[in-house]
């Protein structure tokens, strides 16, 4: 298996800033890769880095297997980026932008244009100026899904698609991953990532958090369960897996380190089990977990501010 | 919801508003706070402008004799009647010394008085933020009134201080005040021109045009108006917004009476305004958008077929403008020697190569304004470049196989090549009107040679606009900077006598000022050298540093 990204230790600062901060990402060829992050984590400005808009100040990083500062413009022609707040000129129509950066990047598919226009249910005829936010995503998306390039770069290039469109773009990116391309895709819309993405890398304040395949991360969490018990349950209280555990006669609710999840469902089994749900965690909790930690620095440098 | 319609439907029906004025307050504090500095700078500027001009004149036209000669070389020009307008009385020092003020001065207010009104309305509508606004509690009319009430307070305080200025320099109160509300009078109607513009299109760029052009259509009447009457001006002048403002007549009867004429105007324009916003939808225009291309053109496909077809639009409206004055000052240059009123003065100019040379003197002084108007155009092109980097439209084209230098060589090339095309027009044109009013076809080289030596002194700032947005994007507005010092030392370095290092400063000090004898081509290949070079290191510059 070839890597298709590789960042390791990447650091960027802007002025006081420091934001990335040792960052790490890999991504291998032929996966759709979820690049997660609260707002402001250094999603964008990674990005930006890996198409040579932005210098890195330390750190290894390969795209493609170049180098995406001194390779840039080679590089380019290997991948298609949709940026997140797409930016059209007021005078130009849809269709000139799709075509302009399609000949820009070396060609576009013609018969795709038209298809991805029809999907879409794109007017390519309207100027830039009267796109709505959704549009003028849809003008983005359609140029780089109509170009034949190795890697897509994605940055929430969903924000402003209503559900429908939402669909339609899963559809065109599980092609993208039937045709062995591989895609970046830097979302918030966390159902979108669980459906498209093989693996997930979390970030966090220019880090990288956690990284892996969903499975993999979900082995990480807890996993909730609420059962009926034939009697009372015994010993669950000391068991070190188990949390917030509540008990209501033989009506029992908690969560469970999901690596505890055997040993705890057996001592369940033994009292004698009448009705069990479970539920795996979400990555919305995978997500929050770190975002409410995100939250509690913040609030413990405002209380030592406040001291 | 309901109740509310069946208690007042004629009221909101009629506005589509209960209060359609609401926040209006708020929103001057706005616009005053925006604009506190570039304000007060165009203030400034037609305060000095006219102070200057008046004081300057004061030595100039001390005698009646020295004024009545200064005052019909004017009047018996076609040319400079068509350019400038009439000297109404020719025994006014005022009239006299303000003749090239008048008109010119009152199209560079209402210039302002468009570009405040439109800034801050359809150009607001156009970028969102107008929207944000709107849904607080701002009524319909709030935007335009406050844009208007702004504008016509800075064509008052502008009034005001140049009225005083004038005062100062020891001209007639009553004719200051007419000369300084003439001003005022024309920059109030067009502020109202804007405003109508800017309910007609969806754009502001082209609200900004059609106001322009309406402005240029008013100076264009009142010159054919004034240059077609042989003792007055015709009923021509009386077309025009910017006739009636010399129609005022400072310093020469001051017709306080004209000016209800501009504020009649100006408020039946403004009620236009206010019932076009009333009845069209937010963000639309009035002109329907017409559909583009569903593909592109072949000649969009490269970062140079982008920025052609970016930059083409407002090209051509530079062109246009070079046509007019590349005709008015070629006709001008051909009656050149019916200006000069001194006998030793001619004398002086007849031993520098007679006739002929002060033509040449004469191209040369008026090529130099030319060429600062050129540059102007040459660092706003480069500085393209910086807008769409700003806009995030640099990005997507950056993250295609065109490399940074390529994309930025792009709209340098329009800067470069546009001031070129300028240059020649210009130099066509008044090459073409020279020749054909002074009869000798000849004349049509020297002229054209006369605009294109001041190339390379232009480039400079295209050059410098360049090397700044490579090495420090944040003060790539240090382009202009640059060019009004250059202005500054070559309108004041004289005057204050400054050592010939500091004169050299400026690129427009190196170009030849005598095409005869002393033409000289090394200060050109030098002057385009260097051009060169500040390319060539903004770009390098650019190719280096993180974009955005």
């Amino acid at each position: 298996m070839t890597t298709a990204i590789s960042v390791s230790g990447l650091v960027k600062t802007f002025g006081q800033t420091r934001a990335l901060d040792g960052l790490d990402l890999t991504v291998r060829t032929g996966e759709v890769h979820g690049f997660l992050g609260p707002n402001g984590a250094g999603k964008s400005t990674t990005i930006r880095v890996l198409l040579g808009l932005l210098r890195a100040d330390a750190g290894e990083i390969r795209l493609l297997g170049g180098d995406p500062w001194a390779d840039a413009t080679s590089l380019h022609r290997r991948l298609a980026y949709v940026p997140g707040d797409v930016s059209l000129w007021p005078n130009l129509s849809g269709g000139e932008v799709i075509d302009l950066l399609g000949r820009l990047r070396g060609g576009l598919d013609t018969q795709r244009r038209a298809d991805l226009l029809e999907r879409f249910d794109l007017d390519p005829t309207k100027k830039g100026r009267t796109y709505s936010k959704g549009n003028r995503q849809k003008v983005a998306l359609v140029a780089a899904l109509s170009s034949n390039v190795e890697l897509l770069v994605l940055d929430e290039p969903t924000s402003g698609l209503d559900p429908l469109m939402e669909a339609v773009f899963q559809d065109c990116i599980n092609e993208e991953k039937d045709r062995g391309r591989t895609v970046l895709l830097s979302s918030h819309i966390l159902a979108e990532v669980e459906s498209l993405c093989e693996r997930v890398s979390i970030i966090r304040l220019g880090r990288t958090v956690e990284t892996g395949t969903l499975a993999e991360l979900r082995h990480l969490t807890r996993t909730s369960i609420s059962a009926e018990l034939a009697a009372a349950p015994n010993g669950l209280t000391n068991h070190p897996g188990v949390h917030d555990l509540q008990v209501d006669g033989t009506h029992i609710k908690f969560d469970v380190d999901t690596k505890e999840l055997d040993a705890v469902l057996r001592q369940l089994t033994q009292v004698g089990v009448r009705s069990l749900t479970s539920q795996p965690p979400t990555l919305e909790e995978l997500f929050l977990r770190h975002y409410e930690a995100d939250m509690a620095i913040e609030n413990g440098k405002h209380a030592a501010v406040a001291k | 919801m309901t109740a509310t319609l069946a208690t007042e439907p004629a009221r909101v029906a009629a506005t589509g508003q209960r209060d359609g004025f609401a926040g209006t307050g708020a929103l001057l504090r706005l616009t005053i706070r925006r604009d506190r500095i570039i304000a007060s700078i165009w203030i400034l500027l037609f305060v000095i402008m006219a102070a200057s001009s008046s004081s300057a004149s004061q030595d100039l036209y001390n005698t009646l004799e020295s004024r009545v000669r200064a005052a019909n070389a004017v009047n018996d020009t076609a040319a400079t009647l068509a350019l400038y307008g009439r000297v109404f009385d020719p025994t006014s020092l005022g009239a006299v010394s303000l003749i090239k003020l008048g008109a010119m001065g009152a199209a560079l207010v209402a210039l302002v008085a468009i570009f405040t009104v439109v800034r801050h309305t359809r150009a607001e509508e156009e970028a969102g933020r107008a929207e944000l606004l709107g849904a607080t509690v701002v009524g319909r009319y709030a935007p335009l009134t406050a844009a208007l009430l702004l504008s016509v307070g800075i064509s008052l305080v502008l009034a005001l201080l140049t009225a005083l200025s004038l005062i100062g320099t020891g001209l007639p109160a009553a004719g200051a005040i007419a000369f300084g509300l003439s001003w005022a009078g024309a920059g109030i109607a067009f502020a109202a021109v804007g405003a109508l513009a800017a309910q007609v299109t969806e754009g502001a760029r082209t609200a900004r045009g059609i106001a322009a052009s309406v402005l240029a259509a008013a100076y264009l009447l009142r010159a054919a108006g004034d240059a077609s009457g042989t003792d007055d001006s015709t009923w021509l002048s009386w077309l025009s917004p910017i006739g009636w403002a010399q129609q005022v007549r400072p310093f020469a009867g001051d017709r306080w009476w004209v000016l209800i004429y501009l504020v009649f105007f100006a408020a039946l324009v403004t009620v236009g305004a206010y019932l076009l916003v009333a009845r069209r939808d937010h963000g639309a225009g009035l002109l329907p958008q017409r559909p583009g291309r569903a593909a592109a053109a072949r000649s969009l496909s490269s970062p140079l077929g982008l920025a052609v077809r970016l930059q083409r639009g407002g090209l051509v409206g530079w062109l246009i403008g070079m046509v007019i004055g590349g005709l008015a000052f070629g006709s001008i240059a051909s009656q050149v020697g019916e200006f000069v009123d001194s006998d030793s003065a001619r004398d002086m100019i007849m031993k520098l190569g007679g006739e002929r040379g002060l033509v040449d003197a004469f191209l040369s002084a008026e090529m130099g304004i030319i060429a600062v108007v050129a540059s102007a155009y040459g660092i706003s092109a480069a500085l393209r470049l910086r807008v769409e980097e700003t806009t995030f439209r640099a990005e997507p084209i950056l993250a295609t196989r065109i490399s940074r230098v390529r994309w930025a060589a792009s709209h340098v090339t329009i800067a470069i090549g546009g001031t070129t095309l300028l240059l020649l027009t210009v130099g066509v044109f008044a090459g073409f009107a020279y020749g054909a009013a002074a009869d000798d076809m000849a004349g049509f080289g020297r002229v054209l040679t006369a605009a294109l030596v001041q190339l390379p002194a232009v480039w400079v700032l295209t050059g410098i606009t360049v090397l700044v947005f490579g090495f420090a994007p944040g003060l790539v507005l240090a382009g202009w900077g640059a060019l009004v010092v250059f202005l500054m030392l070559g309108q004041l370095g004289p005057i204050f006598e400054l050592p010939q290092w500091a004169m050299n400063i400026s690129p427009f000090t190196h170009t030849p000022k005598l095409l005869g004898g002393e033409f000289a081509a090394m200060p050109l290949v030098w002057l385009t050298l260097v051009a060169a070079a500040l390319v060539a290191a903004g770009l390098v510059g650019f190719r280096r540093r993180d974009i955005g």
